[in-house]
């Protein structure tokens, strides 16, 4: 194993899979000649040219359409959403197309398609560039929706996403780009199968489910709690849909309590989800009713000092693990 | 012209000092169009902008220091620090906002002017947008829909020639854009941004066609942007020749030399920038004294109150 940034770490896996299929291109605003917005595609254009790592206008719902039709008869786009608060202008192309046509088609036709691109709140970027986007795609049948924390899920689930051949919202983070982990050498080819969770932390008082950007925040926490005494055990769902709960209700038999905590709002969403699969598939092992912390149900604030109220934060999971231990 | 100079830089200024945040786009270089627009318009009318909104907001009359105070994130600010550098509003000078999404403003722009219209009100809408937004689709659809209509708006596309890392000719097949105009059923026109009063009697045009009801304007102002796209932009796609020859047609310099050209003492234009300088000091002050945006204020604001409709 080597130690890389989790940018880096995405940037391997295009290499990778543009290297092994000649179907796959890169397509997005600033993605060739300014080697990307968040600089993840860098190199990229050098090595496979202006066909294949193509800058578009700012025209999101032309290019993911583009992509779409592209993947119907066979190619395999990856596009590159500058963030993916900018996939709104595009969100019909996904919805009603990229997700519908395989059924709708009986079958017959295929959209194999990665959209990927920084999610979630940055930093005082306001509100309308902090969107969580993943409850607006979970709900979609006809997707899978990823959401990697660490490096090295990045890469062996972008490579996954790549070879799928359905199409696929993979939701990085702007501030979890120069996050580094360990990776597999060079040469050791890892493909991380698409819906499956992974433990990150084990422990024996409560159950914390948590991705993305918090996933930080829940790991600090956990150590701060482990200190008192209490010991987290830590479940990364990864592939936010399919969601696979079976590590979690694992966990909660063990622990007998969980809490959830996630960056996107309160309202529905993965988060939601995730709750009312555990009441249900692990009811009689729950000592106390499952718990989220989330992001307050506002639009973002600019103002430094509001993000942070908004954003979950060590504080508030300390408070949900011990509410749930009923301990102070 | 010198103020909005003079607040950018001093924004720069504090973004590197940490004291403002988030994505700060700088209007240096492109002054003259947000000057000569604010100088057509009257009280009554309305203006939208995109992110880089500063020098339209302070052209209108915000001032310094409001402006400042939420570029600190200060409840004194115009937005009481919720929206920041993207999402200046000033309602009751008819500015309608900064807007962070491309595209995504013009159609609201193509609504103020429907309420002109459909109130049988004589205001006009001005909206301004970059040459990166006339590929999207929010501008085909709010083109479209003024000019059918007849809507009393001018939309300027300011052209300063790239969009983020990216020029003009790696996002349009057209050198010029004002020939969209066509396709949308409205007058167009195009000329250079450097020179205020050529701005000013241009758009002043526009705006006399559309308040007098012969409909919208599609305008293409030829323009450059001195800084990055924004502060985290080193701006390495273009060359320091390219830079050096946009600057030497500065609109501020240009507007001093013109003045000075026709016999105003240089202590009066001197005496005018240090006028200048203290309201940016006192902006400063009154920014860092303030105190920060209100959680009372980011929850009460989510939904407007009920009842009085
Ligand atoms: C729909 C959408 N896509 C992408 C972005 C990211 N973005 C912000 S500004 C910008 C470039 C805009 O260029 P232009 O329209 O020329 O305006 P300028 O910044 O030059 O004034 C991009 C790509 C966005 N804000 N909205
Ligand atoms: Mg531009």
């Amino acid at each position: 194993m080597r130690e890389l940034r989790y940018r880096e770490a995405l940037r391997e896996a295009m290499f990778e899979e543009m290297e092994r299929d000649d179907r796959v291109f890169l397509m997005g605003e600033e993605v060739g000649h300014y080697q990307g917005a968040y600089k993840v595609s860098e190199g990229l254009l050098d090595k496979y040219g202006e066909r294949r790592v193509i800058d578009t206008p700012i025209a999101e719902a032309g290019f993911a359409g583009v992509g779409i039709g592209a993947a119907m008869v066979g190619l395999r786009p990856i596009i590159e959403f500058m963030t993916w608060n900018f996939s709104f202008v595009a969100f019909d192309q996904i919805i009603s197309n990229a997700a519908k046509v395989h059924q709708m088609s009986a079958g017959e036709i295929q959209v194999p398609i990665v959209f990927r691109g920084p999610n979630g709140a940055a930093k005082q970027v306001a509100s309308q560039h902090s969107h969580s986007a993943a409850p607006f795609y979970t709900h979609i049948p006809g997707l899978y929706v990823i959401q990697p924390s660490t490096p090295r899920d990045a890469k062996g689930l972008l490579k996954s996403a790549i070879r799928s051949n359905n199409p696929v919202v993979f939701l990085e983070g702007e501030t979890l780009y120069g996050v580094q982990g360990e990776v597999p050498d060079e040469g050791v080819e890892e493909l991380i199968p698409i819906g499956q969770s992974r433990l990150a932390r084990t422990g024996t008082d409560c159950t914390i489910v948590t991705w993305g950007r918090p996933y930080y925040t829940v790991l600090a926490a956990a150590e701060k709690l482990a200190a008192e005494g209490i010991e987290c055990e830590v479940i990364d769902p990864r592939t936010l849909r399919p969601l696979d709960t079976a590590l979690m209700v694992e966990s909660v038999k063990k622990t007998n309590r969980c809490v959830v905590v996630h960056e996107h709002w309160p309202y529905g969403g993965p988060g939601a989800e995730i709750v009312d699969r555990l009441q249900r598939e692990a009811f009689d092992y729950l000592d106390a009713p499952l718990e989220r912390v989330t992001g307050l149900d506002v639009p973002m604030p600019y103002a430094l000092n509001l993000e942070d109220k908004v954003l979950p934060t060590e504080g508030r999971v300390i408070d949900a693990v011990k509410r749930v231990s009923y301990s102070k | 012209m010198m103020m909005i100079r003079r607040f950018e830089e001093e924004s720069a200024r504090n973004y590197a000092k940490g004291k403002i945040g988030g994505f700060l786009h700088l209007y240096i270089g492109q002054e003259a169009i947000a000057v000569a627009a604010a100088e057509v318009l009257e009280d009554r009318d309305y203006i939208f902008q995109t992110y880089r909104d500063h020098g339209i907001a302070l052209a209108r009359g915000m001032s310094a220091k409001s402006a400042m105070a939420e570029l600190f994130g200060k409840d004194t600010g115009c937005s009481r620090g919720l929206g920041g550098s993207m999402h200046f509003f000033d309602v009751e000078r008819g500015f309608l906002g900064g807007w962070g999404i491309v595209g995504g403003h013009l159609a609201l722009a193509a609504g103020t002017a429907f309420k002109s219209k459909y109130s049988g009100e004589d205001s006009v809408t001005v909206c301004f947008f970059g040459d990166g937004s006339t590929n999207i689709g929010g501008f085909h659809e709010a083109m479209s829909l003024a000019g059918l209509w007849k809507l009393p708006v001018v939309f300027v596309c300011e052209n300063n020639q790239y969009a983020m890392g990216t020029p003009l000719e790696r996002t349009s097949p057209l050198k010029d854009l004002s020939v969209k105009a066509k396709g949308y059923g409205m007058v167009g026109d195009r000329f250079d941004g450097h020179d205020v009063e050529v701005v000013q009697e241009r758009i002043g045009a526009a705006v006399d066609r559309a308040r007098a009801g012969g409909g919208p304007t599609f305008i293409e102002i030829l323009t450059y942007r001195f800084r990055g796209h924004s502060m985290s932009d080193p701006a390495k796609y273009r060359s320091r020749t390219e830079l050096e020859q946009r600057k030497a047609q500065d609109p501020v310099v240009l507007v001093r030399d013109r003045l000075l050209g026709l016999g105003v003492d240089e202590n009066a234009l001197d005496d005018i920038d240090l006028e200048v300088d203290e309201e940016i000091d006192a902006a400063v002050r009154f920014a860092e004294d303030s105190e920060p945006a209100l959680e009372e204020v980011m929850m009460s604001t989510v939904l407007a109150p009920e009842g009085d409709s």
